[in-house]
């Protein structure tokens, strides 16, 4: 265990750092920087995993894990993404979210 | 103050302010660098934290892999010192509002729990007992996650290469349409 | 009286309303595509069958099998339940043969029978020969299921269906206007009418718990024995249903106040007006009153002076109207209107039973011999029509050295409905009269005035139209064909001789025979004042003459009231437009269309604004969704947290 540093402080930035990264996804316009937004909250969920894992259950590996395949999972997203984001690029010319807009009423 | 308490403080004021750095930043690039930052200063969080494995995956794959993509996708789809214009203000107080409210219910959920740790004794975690996990059959074992994600990249590299490439299908139509 | 099985089978009677029904349908489904002629043919031949039966029914029923002892039965031919509602509420079809229904068989099929073979030359050429024909088919239908109703349901069915008919005819020349408006007209006055036969009905049934005429007439049946039972008003309930059946019959046969219609049902096609307005359906009233005339007399006698009183009023209204009228076909009219007048007036004042029964019986006989002149009359009109092509008087005269064998019979028809005797018009007028002269002097005092009246006016119309000074006429009027002609000879036969017929054997209000005399008291004042009107009329219209404009002059309101119809129109107009309209319909109407309407059509648009206003939720943008998304998760976790224990 960490001596001096309570559970709750690694919660509470893991919070933050989510909800800034949703913040991110809500507001900004190009489609690479809400990709860095949900970047951002993923990472914030492995610290939380992690923290979990090290400070309830020193004796399983389950946290460590789970942020393996996280990170696994984010690195896949995130090609998949860009490659969609290339093909948007090059249909739309812009990456604005708000112009790729076709599937609506 | 401990050096531990020290070196928390100083991860966690740079992830934070990177990060908000990172989400209202008006330059891409900059964004980008901001996150690279934020992504290191996790990596050092988990070094504090003894898992120093998942550290350097996290450092090689997000800091030298994701961050990597980025710019070079955002070369590829933008000028560097493109300059957004600014935010319609309704939709970020929106998001702020929101994002704010739920941040509260979030951290106040989080206070009120009172979490009991296990009484089990700590096991030392180093490589050897990492990859044995990953890869055995037994009750603690990982080989089916394992598998998946292998399914899963070779999956996600295939629709990277197809949704990226451009031109060929065409061809293909027209040598059909002949016969 | 007893049902008593007769030996003779009268089944065979149903088949008398059901053939002009069957060519009814078979001339409405396929007359356009049979040539004029053949259906022509085919309605007159199914007429002159049924009048084949209906003659030799009368043989059997009067002289062989409808006589018991001495009185003649009310026989049930046929009966068969159409429509059960309960195991006692039922509506019965059947076929009744009395001495009345026979009677108006008789009347209806030579009457139908004599226009038939008049329509083949008055129609030949219209437009809408077969629709003609096929129509007239299914009045005879109706009108004949009317008089051989077992039960007043029956009797309503078909009375409703005379209605559609007399509408269906008098609106026949459709493209015209002022002929809808006419059909219009008579639709909705005898309908209006009929509401309260209905309720009559209602009222009577729900009281004596059945439909079937015998058991209503029976003198120890349910109707009479307990009328005294619950009164409303000081009336009792057997009374005040027998009013509102009398207002159905009032419509039917124009009595005032719903006389209305009459006169403008003269845009219908002359055969049409001799049949429906002036033989047969308007006759139908009279007919109902006879049918429950037992009712009338025993149980509501109140109603009874309801009858006596419109009759007489009517016929007193219509003589003075008919003096001043200018179109010949609405002298006739009104002079139905009269003549009807007279009949109902004569059912008012009779009793039942023997000599009592006197009205009764004349009442009939008027009705017989009626139908015969005023068919005649209108047929003799229709011929005068057809040869000078106008309706008007003002544009006739002279017509009598053009048209001859019209003119005889225009002339005895005429000399029929003064009373002249040895005409039959002269015996059942007679019979009346002296009915009433027992009975109610007063009334009796109006009625020999309506008499003179009525010889004035119509012979009024005879001068003016056979005698007088000779227009300038387009083509030279010639004599009608001999299909037109021999009908006018058969009807003028009719009535010459029909007055002969001894009525008082055979129709009476008991069905048992009895004893009259011709009252010289009554009879000699009659004719005296007959044979007045005619020479008033001669010695003002048979010449050119000018007193006739200088009277008008001088009782100049008298004249306007009676040319104008007394204003009954232009007040029934005002009641409808001024006040029912605008005080009741057009709030109702205004109503259904802003709030009935306005709530469904703001359902649809309430529906329509809140989609048009929802589509931005599919805004297309990815970070409104994700918006979205995340206040209701903070939301939902606000309230299963902490709200919601």
């Amino acid at each position: 265990m960490n001596t001096g540093i309570p559970l709750y402080y690694f919660l509470i930035l893991a919070t933050i750092m989510f909800f800034v990264g949703v913040y991110g996804f809500l507001t900004r316009r190009n489609l690479i920087t809400i990709l860095m937004s949900v970047e951002l909250i993923l990472n914030s969920v492995n610290i939380n995993f992690l923290a979990f894992n090290r400070y309830l259950f020193p004796h399983k590996l389950e946290g460590l894990f789970f942020s393996l395949f996280v990170i696994a999972v984010a690195a896949s997203e995130a090609a998949v993404a860009i490659a969609i984001i290339i093909n948007i690029y090059r249909r739309f010319t812009t990456i604005n979210v708000e112009d790729v807009n076709v599937m609506k009423f | 103050m401990t050096s531990n308490q020290l070196m928390f403080i100083l991860f966690s004021a740079v992830i934070i302010v990177f990060s908000i750095l990172t989400v209202t930043s008006q330059k891409i690039l900059r964004a980008a660098v901001y996150l690279l930052f934020v992504l290191v200063s996790t990596a050092g969080l988990y070094f504090m934290l003894n898992y120093q494995f998942l550290a350097a995956v996290q450092l090689t794959l997000y800091a030298g892999g994701i961050v990597v993509l980025i710019i070079f996708s955002i070369l590829l789809t933008s000028h560097i010192d493109l300059k957004f214009e600014s935010l319609g203000w309704k939709k970020s107080i929106f998001s702020a509002l929101a994002v704010i409210s739920g941040a509260i219910l979030s951290i106040v959920t989080i206070l009120d729990h009172k979490f009991s740790a296990t009484t089990e004794a700590a096991k030392e975690i180093d490589m050897r007992l990492i990859g044995n996990s990953l890869l055995s059959v037994e009750k603690d074992g990982y080989v089916l996650p394992f598998e998946v994600i292998s399914i899963l990249l070779l999956a996600a590299m295939i629709a990277a290469i197809v949704i990226a490439k451009k031109g060929a299908p065409k061809k293909v139509e027209s040598r059909t349409s002949k016969q | 009286m007893e049902i008593q099985q007769s030996m003779i089978n009268f089944s065979y009677t149903a088949w008398i309303p059901l053939i002009p029904f069957l060519v009814f349908i078979l001339l409405g489904l396929a007359g356009n595509k049979l040539k004029p002629r053949l259906s022509g043919l085919i309605g007159t031949s199914g007429l002159a069958v049924i009048t084949v039966l209906s003659y030799i029914t009368a043989w059997l029923y009067f002289f062989s099998g409808g006589k018991v002892g001495d009185t003649y039965q009310k026989i049930t031919a046929v009966n068969t339940t159409w429509l059960q509602f309960t195991e006692n509420l039922h509506v019965d079809l059947g076929v009744l043969l009395d001495p009345i229904s026979v009677m108006m068989l008789i009347v209806i099929t030579t009457v139908s029978l004599m226009v038939h073979i008049y329509s083949l030359g008055y129609m030949k050429g219209e437009k809408g020969f077969e629709r003609f024909f096929a129509f007239l088919s299914l009045f005879s239908f109706s009108m004949l299921g009317l008089v051989l109703a077992t039960n007043i349901f029956q009797m309503y069915i078909f009375w409703e269906l005379v209605g559609v008919s007399s509408y269906l005819l008098i609106g026949f020349y459709y493209q015209r206007p002022s002929a809808v408006r006419a059909a219009k007209k008579a639709f909705i006055v005898t309908r209006f009418a009929d509401l309260g036969f209905l309720i009559g009905i209602l009222i009577l049934s729900f009281n004596t718990k059945t439909f079937d005429f015998i058991t209503l007439t029976s003198v120890d049946g349910p109707a009479i024995a307990q009328s005294g039972g619950i009164t409303f008003m000081g009336l009792s309930v057997i009374t005040w249903s027998m009013i509102f059946v009398y207002m159905g019959g009032v419509g039917k046969s124009a009595m005032f106040p719903f006389h209305i219609w009459l006169p403008d049902a003269m845009e219908g096609p002359t055969p049409v007006s001799a049949l429906i307005h002036a033989a047969t359906m308007v006759v139908a009233g009279v007919y109902l009153v006879a049918r429950m005339f037992p009712i009338y007399v025993f149980a509501a006698p109140a109603a009874l002076e309801v009858v006596s009183y419109v009759g007489a009023f009517s016929s007193l209204f219509a003589a003075v109207i008919a003096c001043t009228q200018t179109d010949i076909k609405r002298v006739l009219a009104y002079s139905t209107m009269s003549q009807i007048g007279y009949m109902m007036f004569a059912l008012g004042v009779s009793g039942y039973g023997g000599h009592e029964g006197l009205g009764f019986m004349a009442s009939m006989f008027h009705l017989f011999t009626h139908a015969m002149f005023k068919a005649l009359l209108f047929l003799g009109a229709g011929a005068i029509i057809h040869s000078v092509h106008s309706n008007y008087m003002t544009e006739m005269g002279g017509l009598r050295k053009y048209l001859p064998v019209t003119h005889i019979t225009f002339l005895i028809a005429c000399l029929t409905i003064a009373g002249i005797p040895p005409l039959s018009g002269f015996f059942s007028k007679d019979e009346i009269l002296a009915a009433a002269f027992h009975h109610n002097k007063i009334l009796f005092a109006v009625e020999y005035a309506v008499a003179g009246i009525t010889a004035f006016y119509m012979f009024r119309l005879y001068f003016n139209i056979f005698w007088g000074e000779e227009r300038h006429y387009h083509h030279t009027p010639k004599e009608a064909p001999a299909t037109m002609t021999i009908p006018l000879i058969i009807l003028a036969i009719g009535a010459m001789f029909s007055g002969l017929i001894p009525f008082n054997e055979f129709v009476t209000s008991d069905g048992k025979a009895f004893e009259t005399e011709i009252e010289w008291i009554v009879a000699v004042p009659s004719v005296l004042i007959a044979l007045a009107g005619i020479t008033v009329a001669f010695v003002l219209y048979s010449k050119k003459s000018l007193i006739p404009d200088r009277l008008a002059a001088s009782f100049k309101y008298a004249y306007k009231w009676s040319y104008n119809k007394f204003y009954i129109d232009e007040l029934y107009l005002f009641v409808t437009n001024k006040i029912i309209f605008r005080y009741i319909s057009e709030p109702v109407a205004w109503f259904d269309r802003h709030i009935v309407d306005a709530t469904m059509n703001s359902i649809a648009t309430v529906t329509q604004v809140v989609s048009f206003r929802i589509r931005r939720f599919q805004s297309g943008q990815l970070q409104k969704y994700a918006f979205v998304f995340v206040t209701g998760v903070v939301l939902l976790a606000l309230l299963f947290i902490y709200l919601w224990k």
